[in-house]
């Protein structure tokens, strides 16, 4: 289970066996963490600066409440409503808000649409911007060296553990996310989908897609 | 400052390791370090940029060396004592020694949608017309700040295109350092690969950054 958070921890420098010990137990290094977030949390507590029931509140909503199915809505209309996609283009801050997906690490958002000839691929090299209105909670990649390192430099080696090939001569569009504005991709619509709804459309929109790490799905794994 | 945040272009971290979207968070107690983090921005005692600065200022082989909830709550910690709201003992010991001091705003569980929907906004009216135009080369300025900056050392020297003008927004190398907001209209600069990386680098490939005018000189 979880292979990938082994792999993960193997990536950092001070790491111990490797062994999967599952979700409860990492090994010295992260229970220590463990209780050093539940000391400073009851520190916080103990002065007033933090209600507990508001921790409980935020860990819920970002649980959830918002997450990447949020932007998926969001490219399934784009496609679906040529409109919409002119609204995205005018002013995406206002169209996404038209969702009701709005605020915290959303408060300025440009849209970039894939293209045949264009693919876009998103990263914040200096910490881990991301859309959170739309896509959640970023997952631990977009914020681990590997992926902060190299989307900048080498994008198709990028791809290329996501396993996924574009042509040699598609062009590759990094956006390093270095100020406020957060960047969400609207990937290329897939052949075959003409008639879907959006419901239907928004079904084929993986978070990874709206990377740029991913495409969107295949119809035949939505609709068979 | 030219900190271990700074990662793009850097090698031998490995590859990247995928993973599902329904995966929210790895432990219980990384629920409890976004929570804090988040509760502790909304009492208005430093800006994002702090935050990030705080980060940013972790030794690198910290930094590099810990997840990023661990990077999150080491940074909260020097923050809390920067501002005199934690003291280092309280740390070391785990537990509160004195009251609290009065911070500006408590977060109350039945605001939270509220706040988190609102955000914060960044933009501010321009006071004077952009200096650079849309297709206009720039070259982004060799600096090397000690404090905050978001110009990442990648482009520095290099030379691009204004692709987009985003408008005027808060300048992070200030309010990281609570010198005040002296809005800067903020441009998309695009690099093309073999500007950043040289002859070898993906013919097609083009990189932006969100660059403040102070940032960029005409090229």
């Amino acid at each position: 289970m979880h292979d990938h958070r082994n792999a993960e921890h193997h990536h950092r420098s001070h790491d111990h066996d490797g062994h999967d010990h599952g979700h409860e137990h990492e090994g010295s290094e992260l229970s220590e963490m463990a209780l050093r977030v539940k000391a400073l949390e009851s520190i916080l507590v103990e002065k007033g600066y933090v209600d507990p029931a508001a921790l409980d509140v935020l860990i819920e909503t970002y649980e959830t409440k918002i997450g990447p199915r949020n932007g998926a809505k969001v490219v399934a209309k784009a496609w679906a409503d040529p409109a919409f996609r002119d609204w995205l283009r005018q002013d995406a801050t206002a169209a996404i808000w038209s969702l009701g997906f709005t605020g915290r690490q959303g408060e300025h958002i440009v849209t970039v649409e894939n293209t045949p000839t264009t693919h876009n691929m998103v990263v914040c090299t200096l910490c881990s911007c991301y859309p959170w209105p739309v896509l959640g909670l970023p997952p631990v990649w977009y914020k681990s060296a590997p992926y902060r390192s190299r989307a900048v430099m080498d994008p198709r080696g990028v791809l290329a553990d996501f396993g996924v090939t574009l042509p040699e001569t598609t062009e590759i569009r990094v956006w390093d996310s270095t100020a406020e504005t957060r960047y969400l991709v609207i990937p290329m619509r897939p052949a075959g989908t003409e008639g879907w709804s959006e419901d239907e459309l928004a079904a084929l929109v993986t978070r990874d897609s709206m990377i740029g790490t991913g495409l969107a799905r295949d119809p035949k794994e939505v609709r068979p | 400052m030219n900190g271990a945040q700074d990662l793009g272009g850097m090698m031998g971290f490995g590859p990247i390791v995928p993973e599902p979207e329904e995966e929210r968070f790895h432990a219980e107690w990384e629920k409890r370090a976004l929570a804090v983090t988040l509760a502790m921005g909304a009492t208005g005692m430093w800006s994002i940029d702090t935050s990030r600065h705080a980060r940013e200022t972790l030794h690198p082989a910290d930094y590099l060396a810990s997840s990023y909830y661990e990077i999150w709550i080491k940074g909260l910690e020097k923050l809390l004592v920067a501002h005199d709201l934690v003291s280092p003992e309280e740390l070391r010991q785990g537990r509160a020694l004195s009251p609290g001091k009065p911070v500006k705003r408590v977060l109350a569980a039945a605001d939270v949608p509220a706040v988190l929907a609102r955000g914060t906004q960044y933009d501010r009216p321009a006071e004077a017309p952009a200096r650079f135009a849309v297709g206009e080369r720039v070259r982004a300025k060799v600096m090397h700040p000690v404090g905050h900056t978001r110009l990442p050392r990648y482009v520095r020297g290099r030379t691009g295109v204004v692709e987009r003008i985003h408008g005027v927004f808060v300048f992070p190398d200030t309010m990281a350092h609570g010198k005040g907001e002296h809005p800067q209209w903020l441009y998309v600069v695009r690099f093309g690969g073999r500007e950043l990386w040289g002859e070898e680098a993906d013919p097609v490939l083009s990189v932006s950054v969100d660059a403040w005018e102070s940032y960029l000189e005409p090229a």
